[in-house]
């Protein structure tokens, strides 16, 4: 594989350049012209393929190159390469070749690939988008196409993204793939960690760590336990952890690198919550996003049984929304009366101060026991990264057990007076872009609710947002904490658990039973909304045990 | 203001007292407030809001204002302010968005005195108006700022920033209806408190939030603000435009900023994160603060100058739990820890630097010269009019110039220019390269071409009559003392140095006082016949190459041999030499004055770009056996040419290829050799001296270099006519049959060099437009157009 990496360079396609694009194309077919000619007359002389190993070998170089390509004619912004891909594609398949062809349904299991932006029909900005994804990674993924329903958050996103993978930083670039391997795996998000696999021995990461953590130096192997801990119980995490990283002799991490660290962590943690959240197809040249059989024989996809979330699925959507359009009417049509009427009682009826401090202990403990009904407790965590398969990285099912959380008061330490200004010093640059998508991602809004328009919509983003940090147990002294349970339904809450807490559970039901009558696009926002919040209520707990232990 | 006056007076009476101090509170504060008798500080946070009394040696708690049994989130306080008219007033700003108000007048224990609920979001800021006793300001993260009639049971007016939050309200002390407010989005607005529907003035004064803002309390108009970008800014709001005065970057994002009683230029700033210090900063001096206050261990969440007429009184409160009493005269300048000394190059080779004053101080007796020595570089000296704390860091800065274009590369397109690389006797094309190099103050390189034109051709010319004249004026008249003025003379003033060389080969070699006065053309064959048993001084020549070497004589010799330098000199007026450098007599009136010049410019010395290190050569014996067969010396001069190219100088030791030719060649190998000559041929071209390039191209006896200008020679020329390419002839068009290129003076066919005028476009050969144009302006073909030629 390595090898046949190193044969064709697809680098040349980045470029802005058409020709440059076309000479590197025309470089790759030659490449990939000749090599299917001698297997096909490898082939032909004893008429079935034979199982040599040489000849598997070639042909598994082979096919990857076709599933590069296939990814290229599908996801390449440019249009003269999706063509020119696809014209050698069918050129291979004349010369007798297998071609692969794209698995599922569209960049997302969950939204019809109808209602998600074409590649090739995109505005002028989001071309620029696209070309800038292009350019900076070789590809343009799953999760930019379906976070391009909102292409001011998608710039915003993909500049930090940039920034934290290839820009200055005191990490080592495959460090920082690596650790974002490390974050994926923990939520065994497959899709997160294939496409880091290969973007780590793209910039010349050593193969033998992703055999697992204990392969990894010693420096990243202690960086585990804050990667686990900061998953899944930020709150427990204390200065003593941040010492033990940082006075760790020989194999301490300075505190620059530690921010680097934290930030790409939960970076990480709530992407993949999002690639859950909306159920992210694999990439189409990844594992599982192509497949070299035809159609005919099945529709059968590795991960969307991981994920427990078979192609039948699929088929229930389209039929989802149409069951009880009524129903959801009223949904919509409740919530808005909710959210009116919160707006003018609020200044009529004040609650107490005791009751507001309990209304946020209550929302706390309840979103504890908050998990879909259908969560089957005997789903074991299947080995979906195959590279960490480390037992010791069991998640930790706390949540059912009712464990008390502290309260963390953000009037003490918040991302913006506090936050922000630590990860600046320690990583310049980097505070004042995270901030930012922080802030488009907090304040986006089209003003629109489902059908309807001109909806100041603010409430509601904030009980979300609060109702999130609630669950880290991240309280707010001046909301009332009453409105969540308002706003929020079960189903919904359900569904923000999940995508927060235990993104590997979420399943297509969960995501089609709230908001049964709002978009997908606005979907995706809540998903947004989502992961900010929970990358800085990671960030928030990180930073402050970094402050407590430098003062 | 009549309160505040009575104030005044009664500070004068008794002065505050009191001394550097903490004491540790139960909660983390997030603000503090000092009661106008300066008596009383309060003291609010998250868990505690208490009033201290402020004791001579301690604080005293005199009143816990958070009572009842549960506590509330109302007494979770962000902000506290005591009004600065009664000193029963109040006004905290919580958390949950409520604003309360205490007075201490209250009989019972709760002394808590109206709540305002209006706010939906954490309130960040109160503030009283410093004149109006019922006036209150609420700033909150709603983007809202309220103003409150105390009397009233609900908000006067609401003033809506447009924007996320609200960081700091803060009325202006002289402008009885103004207000500023900082926003979360790095703006700055002014508000009427008469006007709640729009702003006054809107400026983005920070990038990010601005976290607090100070009026100053004597200079109307004056705004600090502090942000999350570290910066300080200090605003000037009485012209149209917000302008900005000054800008203190500090270390850390700004969380506080109080400016300093009765100084005009000092503000205190904590911060918010990581940094825990107090600063007290001179805003005309934003690099380093005057005070620093290190007390906490942990951030400082509030500041305030204890008496609003005392300077020396800073009371802090912060997370790590304390309360502390700062006073001025203990506080530690960073400044008596700074090292006031800096080096740096500028981009055109200028040095600075900057040293203690004390160390500079030192040598101020020697002012006087620092004028004179303008060449080749300058001294300047100033002082810092830095008031401030003048004394305690102030360093001089010297800035040593070079002359124009001494930091450039000019004296190589000089050099370059006006070397004689051939055509004239070897000994001639010494002296004119020596005199070259002299000129443009390289005295090392000069010294090398008198050393060569020694080796190759000294022995030769002098009639032994002359030579022992010389020799017997060198040892009686004290010739050589020339040579012996202190080293540390001659590196500020190049010119004396200058002085130093001609009057080193005045002595040494004879012949130079031959060529250059009595015009003597020197043979360069008699070499072998010469004067062997004089006693002559060419020996010097066994020195040559080691120009790193010194003689440093005592400097005791200069004053009494000085006068006899000056005396006329028989037959070979010595003056003469002297004369053509310009700095030469003034160097020598200025030792004349000061025997001790030298110690003035010590480090201008050691400092100047030229190289200080030339051979002082002194003629204390001379050698007679001077015979030595130029070839002895090859060897040297080899090792000679090698160091300047390895020194960079690849002219140099291109031109002494040249110039010697044959005698050394042999002795460089060809591959050497060759790369000299393309790199020096490179920096020509490079400085575009096109002709010199050639030239060198032609003399130089490598292969390889002289085919470079037999390659790509051909021009091409089009017909001017038919604008068709003139391929066989240049100057007929076979295709109009024309020539192209008639003189027009002459009228026949420029074959050669063709001039022509870009006004008019006649033109013909250059010899004939040339005499044309001295005798007359016009064009000489008729067409009445003014050429000029130049």
């Amino acid at each position: 594989m390595a090898e046949g990496e190193s044969e064709v360079r697809w680098d040349g396609l980045c470029s802005r350049d058409s020709t440059t694009r076309d000479t590197a194309l025309e470089t790759i077919r030659q490449i990939i012209l000749r090599k299917s000619e001698c297997l096909r007359s490898v082939k032909e002389t004893p008429y079935r393929p034979p199982d040599e190993f040489s000849n598997a070998v070639s042909l598994d170089e082979l096919n990857k190159l076709l599933a590069h390509l296939l990814m290229l004619s599908k996801r390449c912004p440019f249009k003269d390469v999706r063509e020119k891909s696809e014209f050698i594609l069918k050129s291979v398949q004349e010369l007798g070749i297998r071609i692969p062809r794209p698995l599922g349904h569209g960049p997302s299991r969950f939204i019809p690939e109808k209602e998600i932006l074409q590649v090739g029909s995109e505005d002028a900005q989001m071309h620029a988008l696209f070309a800038d994804s292009f350019a900076a990674l070789g590809r343009l993924d799953n999760i930019t196409l379906v976070m391009v329903f909102h292409p001011q958050y998608l710039e915003s996103f993909l500049k930090t993204q940039h920034y934290l993978l290839q820009m200055d930083g005191p990490l080592p670039l495959h460090y920082r793939h690596y650790i974002g391997i490390m974050a994926a795996a923990r939520h065994q998000c497959s899709y997160l960690v294939n496409l880091h696999v290969n973007d780590f021995l793209h910039v010349g990461g050593d193969p033998k760590w992703l055999n697992g953590l204990e392969n990894a130096p010693q420096k990243l192997q202690n960086l585990g336990e804050l990667n686990k801990v900061l998953a899944h119980r930020p709150w427990l995490i204390t200065k003593e952890h941040i010492e033990r990283l940082l006075k760790a002799e020989e194999h301490s991490w300075s505190l620059a690198e530690l921010v680097h660290a934290v930030v790409l962590l939960t970076h990480y943690h709530s992407l993949a919550s999002f690639t859950f959240g909306c159920g992210i197809s694999p990439e189409i040249h990844c594992d599982g996003g192509h497949t070299f059989r035809p159609p005919s024989v099945s529709n059968y996809c590795i991960c969307d049984i991981t994920n427990g979330n078979h192609n039948v699925d699929e088929m229930q959507v389209s039929s989802a929304g149409n069951i009880s359009v009524s129903d959801a009417f009223f949904e919509v049509e409740a919530l808005m009366e909710k959210m009116r009427q919160l707006q003018e009682c609020r200044d009529e009826e004040e609650a107490s101060q005791e009751e507001m401090a309990s209304r946020f202990e209550i929302e706390k403990r309840e979103s504890m026991f908050v998990f879909s009904s259908d969560d089957d407790e005997g789903t074991p965590a299947r080995d979906v990264s195959r590279h960490f398969e480390d037992t010791s990285y069991g998640y930790k099912d706390f949540s059912r057990h009712g464990m008390h959380v502290p309260t963390f008061r953000v009037q003490d330490y918040c991302w913006e007076d506090h936050g922000y200004s630590l990860v600046n010093r320690l990583y310049p640059d980097v505070g004042q872009l995270i901030d930012e998508k922080f802030h488009i991602a907090y304040n986006l809004t089209y003003n629109t609710m489902a059908m309807h328009k001109d909806v100041d919509t603010s409430m509601l983003r904030r009980a979300i947002w609060n109702y999130i940090h609630c669950m880290f147990g991240i309280r707010y002294d001046d909301y009332d904490y009453g409105e969540i349970n308002q706003l929020l339904d079960r189903s919904f809450k359900v569904y923000i658990k999940t995508v927060v807490c235990t993104p590997e559970k979420v399943t297509k039901r969960m995501y089609d039973s709230f908001w049964r009558q709002f978009k997908h696009s606005e979907k995706v926002h809540v998903n947004l909304l989502l992961i900010e919040a929970r990358m800085q209520a990671e960030l928030l707990y990180a930073l402050r045990a970094i402050t407590r232990y430098m003062t | 203001m009549e309160k505040m006056s009575r104030v005044t007076t009664a500070l004068s009476g008794n002065a505050l007292t009191g001394r550097t101090m903490h004491c540790h509170l139960d909660a983390p504060a997030n603000a503090i407030s000092v009661c106008r008798d300066a008596a009383q500080v309060v003291v609010a946070g998250r868990s505690i809001f208490k009033i201290f009394a402020i004791e001579e040696e301690q604080f005293v708690e005199k009143l816990n204002l958070r009572v009842g049994r549960k506590p509330s989130l109302n007494l979770s306080c962000a902000d506290v302010v005591w009004h600065q008219m009664d000193e029963n007033l109040l006004a905290t700003a919580a958390t949950n968005g409520v604003v309360v108000t205490w007075n201490l007048g209250r009989p019972s224990r709760n002394k808590q005195d109206q709540l305002f609920t209006e706010h939906k979001r954490t309130v960040n800021k109160v503030c009283f108006h410093p004149t109006e006793a019922h006036v209150l300001l609420s700033g909150s993260q709603d983007g809202f700022m309220k103003c409150f009639d105390l009397r009233r049971k609900d908000s006067v007016s609401t003033f809506s920033g447009q924007s996320e939050s609200v960081r700091d309200v803060q009325f202006s002390i002289r402008d009885y209806f103004t207000f500023a407010s900082t926003f979360e989005n790095g703006n700055v607005q002014l508000w009427d408190i008469r006007r709640p529907d729009r702003c006054e003035r809107m400026f983005t004064a920070h990038n990010g939030p601005v976290f607090c803002c100070d009026w100053h309390p004597e200079d109307r108009g004056w705004l600090a603000t502090g942000g999350r970008d570290k910066m300080v800014k200090v605003w000037d709001m009485t012209t149209h435009r917000a302008k900005e005065m000054h800008c203190v970057q500090t270390i850390a994002s700004v969380a506080r900023v109080k400016w300093r009683p009765e100084c005009r230029h000092h503000l205190a700033t904590c911060s918010m994160m990581v940094d825990h210090n107090i600063y007290v900063w001179d805003v005309r001096r934003p690099f380093v603060p005057a005070a620093m206050f290190e007390e906490h261990r942990d951030v400082t969440t509030g500041i305030a100058w204890r008496h609003p007429h005392d300077p020396s009184f800073l009371l802090s409160g912060s997370k790590d739990s304390t309360l502390c009493q700062h006073l001025f005269r203990d506080a530690s300048q960073p400044v008596e820890r700074a090292n006031p000394e800096g080096l740096c190059y500028g981009l055109f080779g200028d040095l600075a630097f900057a040293a203690k004053e004390s160390l500079v101080a030192a040598e101020s007796g020697r002012k006087p010269y620092t004028g004179d020595r303008r060449h080749p570089i300058f001294f300047k000296r100033k002082l810092d009019p830095a008031e401030p704390f003048s004394g305690l860091a102030s360093s001089a800065l010297n800035v040593f110039e070079i002359e124009p274009g001494g930091g450039s590369m000019s004296w190589f397109v000089d050099t370059a220019e006006r070397y004689a690389l051939a055509g004239r006797p070897l000994a001639e094309l010494c002296d004119h390269n020596a005199k070259v190099a002299r000129e443009l103050g390289r005295n090392q390189v000069a010294q090398t071409w008198t050393m060569l034109r020694i080796i190759y051709c000294s022995p030769g010319l002098v009639p032994s009559a002359n030579l022992n004249h010389s020799v017997g004026k060198g040892s009686s008249c004290g010739l050589p003392l020339m040579n012996s003025f202190n080293l540390k003379d001659m590196a500020p003033g190049l010119g004396s140095e200058t002085r130093l060389d001609r009057s080193k080969g005045d002595t040494r070699s004879d012949t130079v006082l031959l060529d250059s006065s009595a015009t003597l053309i020197t043979n360069e064959d008699n070499e072998e016949t010469e004067g062997s048993d004089v006693p002559t001084d060419y020996l010097l020549g066994d020195v040559e190459g080691e120009e790193d070497e010194l003689y440093p004589l005592d400097p005791e010799h200069v004053n009494p041999e000085e006068p006899e330098y000056v005396l006329p000199q028989e037959a070979f007026p010595l003056r003469h030499e002297i004369v053509d450098t310009p700095s030469g007599p003034e160097h020598l009136q200025d030792k004349a004055d000061s025997p001790h010049v030298s110690g003035n410019e010590a480090d201008a010395a050691s400092l100047a770009p030229v190289d200080s290190s030339f051979s002082l050569l002194s003629i204390s014996h001379a050698l007679y056996d001077s015979r030595l067969p130029p070839d002895f010396f090859s060897v040297l001069v080899c090792d000679m040419l090698r160091f300047y190219a390895e020194q960079g100088d690849v002219q140099m030791a291109v031109s002494v290829l040249i110039v010697l030719g044959e005698r050394v060649r042999k002795d460089i190998d060809e591959q050497t050799q060759e790369h000299w000559y393309t790199s020096y041929i490179d920096l020509l071209q490079r400085f575009r001296l096109w002709n010199v390039s050639n030239e060198v191209v032609k003399l130089s006896t490598s292969q390889a270099v002289s085919c470079l200008n037999q390659a790509s020679t051909t021009l091409h020329v089009n017909c001017s006519h038919c604008k068709r390419p003139m391929s066989s002839r240049g100057w007929v068009c076979d295709r109009c049959h024309r020539c192209a290129s008639m003189c027009a003076v002459c009228h026949h066919v420029v074959k050669g060099l063709f001039v022509w005028c870009q006004g008019c476009s006649h033109g013909g050969h250059l010899q004939h437009i040339m005499k044309w144009l001295e005798g007359s302006s016009h064009c000489p073909a008729g067409c009445g157009h003014l050429c000029e030629y130049s």
